[in-house]
């Protein structure tokens, strides 16, 4: 190539030109970091179960949170013109070994939907109806706390327990 | 019967695999060539036992044999013989078999071949490939045997009837054979994914070729570029491998997923996306070693970081530490996982280390603007990427570990921290094939480039007149456009040099200048295709729009340019036990009618699953995707639907063609290397003769 002849002309000293890639790498790295950690205040999203949202209430206002709480299904409201739908869920806990202890998630869901004394949570989204929100299914919230102690939800998530891991195999006819 | 040979089978390999991993080095270290040679005929035995195993394996699913446990979970009677054949990756521990396989195939094809050609290097790859698989077909033994059975206790006067997973029979307990099986999970009975485990476990274990010839630098301190060139071509085709599978894990997630988004920046996309990332920068740095012999160092840190990787991706996947940390602790492998990672890390940076200073630079860079300080920042952003994708992947698990209080990052932090890192990545890709190696001049480089940025300017105010308002958009827009032109003016520079010294045609001597030049222009083919996805991507991300609403039949809901109206709704019930609801929507662009589309949703009556699979219209200027939410069983009052239109998304899929393309023109063997590889075997042979080693 034509331009190797360039070489015996010394662009920079040697010892200084590492100095400036060290310096031009930092500044990269620098800012990756500073956009990571910047971001991760604005977008990150705080995990919470219904018993914590409403033990620490206003301090969580405006704040991104996930939650996740068990569909009871009477208070299911549906509105086809607005696509408002309306549901409160029950508090369950979001320790996968807990819920495995008590028996596994479809036991656990039940449950928190038949005690009266477990925390509840209003949750306000707006779409299609999706079919599995029905009663006992696991719902996953992401959104904010408003201050009228409404979950205002952005997503949906929702999880039914699956015949999987209801049923043991049960014998072949013999 | 066939499950206790299966097992017999996977005792063997392993057996077979360790006494290969601990003789090689005694043969070696001994000076005993018999030793030597007996380690690499044990090592290259695994492939018919762990092939015998999968085979096995694959007869029991296929022959309903439900006593199993593995088959009772993952296949059904009344699923068809090749989805039984795939259900052999659709678990747990079948993945892990066939991960296994995969791995003892390519581990066998690298021994056979290297054999003769790279004896100095034979005894570690042969260890550092043994351990792995045996730390695979391990797992399998020990941890996740897919041959275990399903036994029943009876009820006793203390106890309950119980059910027990044993490989052998437990003392009292009966066979408990269930008369049909729980079914492929429906999302896996898709086309797109039957094929990308395959091709992201090929693309994984691939790599673990390379890494065991660069161990094998390091311990015999043969630190010149064998490993590299001798493994050049294991590595771009593993790395075809990898990416074909985020290729089509995509494809997948947009046919199946129904959220209208083919990338969600899962645990489990990220997981295979970190090693291609070091991979790839890995794949760039060679040429700096193999050209101006730098970087030694630095491409032995990418590689191990890549095997690291690779390994991680596997525990991110099979551990079930995506579900929660303590779900991690609870299930055996995975701090089987962790050990091996943290072992084989720790071990890779000693070697690295000890053979430091050998691994010296024979040049230094000698300035800011050169084509080494172009690979160098390619390197740092590849890195910075994969550093950011590693952070927000254990960001929530390091968040719930010592705080207790679990932080996730979504979409939006990864578009926000990545989105610019990958603006700057495309930049340079147009960039740095114009700079000179060494030293390049400023003047001379603002030549080349004034032009394609005065078009990509053009292109810019085009869009802005056009009503394009995004300055995200215009910003990548005006990069791809710039970085296309740059692209392709070193395609036209080339076939002009070659018209003008041999007199060709244009066609011919293009042709002729990617066939002699087969990486150098297999790499800016890849390069376009990369551009093609970009200009794919910027489009779906920045102007993707959706609705919803609830539709009567005859009602219409629009959104830009289209509009649905609701025709109908059919329910029925197929052989294969899935209770169907379809429904059928007439598609008008601008007002014209332009088909129907079917998104429906099937309910696997065996599992319980539902899966809903959206109605896609595509062209190759957008797509319209239509989704069936809900319905109401009397079909007058309707159902729900929601609608995207994904604009330029096909620009994605029809670039990972032409990526697959180029990076087959790459990986092709040309003929002058063949010739040179014919030349340097013969050399070799009677050196090796006289050095008495």
């Amino acid at each position: 190539m034509a331009q190797t002849t360039v070489g015996t002309q010394v662009f920079a000293p040697r010892s200084g030109g590492r100095t400036k890639f060290l310096i031009g790498g930092l500044l990269i790295i620098g800012a990756v970091i500073f956009l990571a950690a910047t971001s991760l205040n604005s977008l990150g999203q705080y995990f919470y179960t219904v018993d914590e949202i409403m033990a620490k209430g206003e301090a969580l206002i405006g704040k991104n949170l996930r939650a996740s709480g068990a569909v009871i299904g009477d208070s299911i409201t549906y509105d086809p013109k607005t696509l408002i739908i309306s549901f409160i869920v029950a508090n369950v806990s979001n320790d996968n070994a807990d819920v495995e202890a008590a028996g596994g998630l479809a036991k656990v869901l039940h449950l928190a939907v038949t005690d009266p004394n477990a925390t509840r949570l209003r949750v306000i989204y707006i779409g299609a109806k999706p079919d599995l929100l029905k009663d006992e299914a696991q719902a996953i919230v992401t959104g904010k706390l408003g201050a009228d102690g409404v979950f205002y939800a952005d997503e949906l998530l929702l999880k039914c327990p699956t015949r999987y891991e209801e049923a043991p195999p049960v014998q072949a006819g013999n | 019967m066939v499950a206790n040979l299966g097992f017999f089978a996977l005792l063997l390999a392993l057996g077979c695999a360790l006494y290969a991993a601990v003789m090689a080095p005694l043969g070696a270290y001994r000076h005993r060539p018999a030793w030597l040679a007996s380690a690499h005929q044990a090592a290259l035995l695994t492939w018919p036992l762990v092939t015998l195993a999968s085979l096995l394996l694959i007869t029991l699913l296929v022959t309903n044999q439900f006593q199993v446990e593995y088959v009772y979970l993952v296949t059904s009677r009344a699923m068809p013989t090749y989805l039984k054949v795939t259900a052999l990756w659709g678990g747990q521990a079948g993945s892990l078999l066939f991960w296994s396989w995969l791995m003892a195939t390519f581990t066998g094809a690298a021994l056979l071949r290297k054999w003769d050609r790279d004896r100095a290097l034979m005894p570690v790859a042969i260890v550092v490939m043994m351990v792995t698989l045996g730390f695979f077909i391990g797992l399998v033994v020990f941890f996740e045997n897919p041959f275990a059975r399903l036994w029943t206790l009876p009820a006793t006067a203390t106890q309950d009837a119980s059910t027990i997973i044993s490989f052998l029979q437990p003392a009292g307990a009966l066979a408990l054979i269930p008369p049909d099986g729980n079914g492929l999970n429906p999302l896996l009975r898709h086309p797109g994914m039957i094929i990308h485990p395959p091709m992201l476990y090929t693309g994984f274990v691939s790599f673990v070729v390379p890494y065991a010839f660069a161990m094998a630098a390091l311990v015999t301190r043969r630190t010149d570029d064998e490993w590299i060139r001798t493994t050049r071509r294991w590595t771009l085709v593993g790395w075809l491998f990898l990416s074909l599978g985020l290729i089509l894990g995509g494809r997948w997630a947009y046919d199946v997923l129904g959220w209208g988004g083919y990338w969600g920046w899962d645990p489990v996309e990220n997981a295979a996306f970190m090693p291609w990332l070091t991979a790839t920068a890995f794949l760039h740095s060679v040429m700096i070693q193999e050209k101006r012999g730098m970087l030694k160092k630095w491409n032995m840190v990418l590689i191990i970081l890549t095997y690291s990787l690779v390994i991680f991706g596997t525990f991110l996947t099979r551990s079930g530490v995506l579900s929660s940390v303590h779900a991690f602790a609870q299930s055996a492998i995975g701090p089987a996982f962790f050990i091996f990672i943290g072992l084989t890390f720790v071990a890779s940076l000693l070697l690295l280390f000890r053979a430091w200073d050998h691994l010296g630079s024979d040049h230094h860079l000698d300035s800011l603007l050169s084509r080494e300080s172009a690979f160098l920042l390619n390197n740092l952003l590849f890195m910075c990427i994969a550093a950011t994708v590693f952070w927000g992947t254990v960001f929530p698990m390091l968040s719930e570990l010592i705080t207790n209080q679990t932080i996730t990052v979504g979409p939006p932090w990864y578009n926000r921290v990545i989105g610019p890192q990958f603006a700057a990545l495309v930049l340079l890709m147009g960039i740095a094939p114009m700079v000179a190696w060494r030293q390049a001049s400023a003047r001379q480089l603002g030549r080349l480039l004034w032009w394609p940025f005065a078009a990509a300017l053009l292109v810019v105010v085009g869009l802005v007149i056009a009503g394009m308002r995004s300055w995200g958009a215009l910003l990548g827009f005006g990069i791809t456009a710039f970085v296309t032109l740059t692209t392709l003016l070193e395609f036209v520079r080339g076939t002009l040099a070659r018209m003008k010294t041999t007199g060709e045609n244009p066609l011919t001597a293009l042709i002729t200048l990617i066939a002699r030049n087969r990486r150098r222009y297999g790499g800016y083919t890849i390069h376009l295709a990369v551009i093609i996805m970009t200009i794919g991507i910027i489009g779906s991300h920045f102007f993707q729009v959706e609705t919803q609403g609830q539709l009567k039949p005859g009602e219409q809901l629009s959104l830009g340019r289209y509009v649905i109206t609701y025709d109908g709704l059919a329910e029925f019930l197929t052989p294969d036990d899935r209770q169907v609801a379809r429904a059928t929507v007439s598609v008008y662009r601008d007002g014209v009618y332009v088909g129907q589309l079917h998104p429906r949703r099937d309910f696997y009556l065996a599992s319980g699953e539902p899966m809903t699979i959206p109605g896609v219209r595509s062209t190759i200027e957008d797509d319209v995707y239509v989704l069936l939410v809900s319905w109401e069983p009397v079909a007058a009052s309707g159902a729900s639907f929601k609608i995207y239109v994904n604009p330029l998304i096909n620009w994605i899929w029809s670039g990972g063609f032409l990526f697959i393309l180029g990076t087959l023109i790459a990986a092709w063997p040309d003929a002058s290397e063949l010739r040179r590889r014919v030349t340097t075997t013969v050399a070799a042979a009677p050196g090796r003769a006289f050095s008495g080693d």
